[in-house]
């Protein structure tokens, strides 16, 4: 591409040197005159090229790196919004914050911490066993639970609203305990704050 | 000849029927004595259902009305219905002799009449005369909905005529079905959703019938409490400061809403059905669940669900929140579970669902001696609701293989499928609906 667009330009400049030979008299005719006229200005436009080809690989190192930048701060955005919308599950019939769901909700504090504008919405669910009223108080529960762990570990408890569903929005169907324990569970809606989530520190 | 068609066919009823009755007291009693020693209506014992011959009808949509009148009457499970057979309706004197030891005590004479109104006459056969006659006017399209529940109501005073019962044919359900609420006639036709009922749960009606109360749950997942004019369609809300209100059920003078709200447990409040007033708590759970609330029919108690022992049972407090007493204090075996109150039109009894080996099941508990009958073994069954006869029970059982509505006959223990299609639950028998006609 660059080989081929000098060639170009030296063509040109060679045909302008010689017609402009052409209006003045040639007494004492040069020795040599095209080598010494055409290989002037070629060196410059090469370094024009040079440089608009360096821009262009700065500017391209750059939208790399904005690029990385984007991905990882993507990244990091996942990881945030993921760490606040995992799920935690419960026993049967039991509102308790179990011993695996701790370290989940233990993260979710981390990022409430770093992020002061986000509120949360945590919904309680059941299995299908129990009767529609019941279950509706028993995911009540589950979720009171959970903010009540959450204040625990220093959030403030407006940040929170506790909603229940009771078994009205099954995770799984099924009626199996495979399914019964997967819809026995608190989700988490970010409600406000989710733009600029930043990782804790 | 259709009368001799029709009296073989109702002597083979009424001889198979005999079978399936338990059997009557002793001696017999009269049952159509009311107050002051007058007498209408007929004759019976106890527990048996009289004969009663529905003669061919006559008019527009004569095979439609006797077709619906003979299902409303065999449905209401009080008398053993026959016909009406095909053929010519009989005109003139009735000829009370031809109908004798047929075992019709009584004769339904039904006539479409040229200006649109259902004519019916009902014959004591006995004592060989009219034991009632009465016009129900035909509105609205042949078999739509109005027109429908004129016929229900001409049943219903048909069995009244002959029972001094009336029948709850003319009366409706709620449900919920699909994220939506659904009303449908007694004898499962007209299953429509209601418009602008989404996300409706626990669909109550107000003592008239004019309005309906259901918690309605957002996409969010709040809960709040509407109450709806059936006829117009408004709507007022009703919330507490939590997220959570649910269960609304009227008081029996339709003055007051009692529902369940809260947040960790639930407590009982209540708020004037006709608004402008905010929820007060009537009753204080201390962290425990307590939902469900059912009036009894005088109004002053409420009998509802806590799980105050650690597991959910019923009990039945003052209608100001005071007293509590536990109502399902038997034995039930290790599945503690007992829940969905409905207290009887007749005061006397509470319908509740038990689980027994971990399934739910319909209980009835008298409210004076906890005695407790057990009323479904089969499937999974919940959410009983009185008819306003006291005696049928609407529940959601999955003894189909989906939930489906299904109607029991506490007495006779005849069981019939109400709704079909997609599931069905959350039933709500509707109150004698003569304030909406």
């Amino acid at each position: 591409m660059f080989a081929s667009r000098r060639s170009i330009a030296a063509i040109a400049l060679t045909l302008v040197a010689v017609s402009a030979c052409k209006k003045k008299p040639a007494p004492v005719p040069p020795p040599t005159p095209a080598p010494v006229v055409a290989p002037a200005p070629a060196p410059r436009v090469n370094q024009d090229s040079i440089d608009a080809a360096r821009r262009a690989a700065d500017a391209a190192a750059a939208r790399s790196a904005a690029d990385a930048e984007a991905r990882r701060r993507a990244a990091e955005l996942e990881t945030v919004r993921n760490a606040l919308a995992t799920k935690v599950y419960f026993d049967l019939d039991k509102d308790d914050i179990r011993d695996d769901s701790k370290a989940t909700l233990d993260a979710k504090a981390g990022v409430l911490g770093a992020n002061a504008n986000v509120r949360l919405r945590i919904a309680g669910h059941t299995d299908e066993r129990g009767s529609d009223a019941y279950n509706l108080a028993l995911g009540q529960r589950r979720a009171a639970s959970i903010q009540r762990y959450l204040v625990a570990r220093g959030v403030n408890a407006s940040r929170f609203e506790t909603v229940s569903f009771g078994k009205e929005r099954p995770a799984m169907s099924g009626s199996d305990e495979g399914a019964w324990s997967k819809n026995r569970r608190g989700e988490f809606e970010i409600i406000a704050g989710n733009d600029n989530l930043r990782m804790p520190k | 000849m259709t009368i001799n068609n029709a009296l073989r066919r109702l002597a083979l009823v009424a001889l198979l029927g005999a079978f399936g009755m338990r059997p009557a007291a002793a001696g017999g009693q009269d049952t159509s004595a009311v107050g002051r020693g007058v007498r209408i209506g007929l004759t019976y014992a106890p527990g048996t259902r009289p004969g009663v011959l529905i003669l061919p009808v006559s008019g527009a949509n004569a095979d439609s009305v006797g077709k619906i009148l003979g299902r409303d009457l065999d449905w209401g499970d009080r008398l053993t219905v026959t016909g009406p057979d095909s053929g010519e309706a009989p005109t003139g004197v009735m000829n009370y002799a031809a109908f004798a030891g047929t075992g019709a005590v009584a004769l339904v004479q039904a006539t479409v009449t040229p200006a649109g109104s259902l004519h019916v006459v009902v014959h004591d056969v006995a004592a060989a005369r009219v034991l009632s006659v009465a016009d129900y006017p035909l509105s609205g399209p042949p078999l739509g909905a109005e027109w429908r529940a004129a016929v229900h109501r001409g049943s219903d005073e048909i069995e009244r005529a002959i029972t001094n019962t009336r029948g709850i044919a003319s009366t409706r359900a709620l449900f919920e079905r699909g994220g939506q609420l659904w009303i449908i006639d007694s004898d499962g036709a007209m299953a429509h959703p209601m418009a602008g009922c989404e996300g409706a749960l626990s669909p109550a009606w107000s003592p008239n019938g004019r309005s309906i109360a259901y918690d309605e749950l957002a996409n969010t997942g709040h809960h709040t409490i509407v109450v709806r004019d059936v006829l117009s369609g408004t709507v007022k809300r009703f919330a507490t400061s939590h997220t959570l209100n649910i269960t609304p059920t009227f008081s029996p003078d339709g003055n007051t809403i009692v529902f369940a709200a809260g947040n960790d447990g639930t407590d009982l409040y209540s708020v004037p059905a006709a608004g402008g007033a905010s929820p007060t708590r009537i009753m204080v759970g201390q962290g425990t669940t307590n939902t469900n609330p059912t009036f009894s029919p005088d109004g002053r108690r409420i009998a509802f669900t806590s799980g105050r022992l650690a597991h959910p049972e019923v009990y039945i407090m003052d209608a100001d929140g005071t007293n509590a007493d536990l109502l399902t204090n038997k034995a039930f075996g290790d599945q503690l579970y007992r829940t969905a109150p409905d207290w009887s039109p007749d005061g006397r009894t509470v319908a509740f669902q038990s689980q027994i080996s971990g399934v739910f099941q319909i209980m009835t508990i008298d409210v004076r001696d906890r005695n407790v009958v057990g009323l479904t073994s089969e499937g999974r069954n919940e959410e009983p609701s009185w008819a306003p006869d006291g005696r049928h029970l609407l529940f959601t059982s999955t003894r189909s293989g989906a939930k489906q509505l299904w109607i029991l006959d506490v007495e006779s223990g005849r069981l019939r499928q109400l709704t079909h299609g997609g599931s069905a639950r959350m039933g709500a028998w509707s109150p004698r609906l003569d304030a909406v006609k």
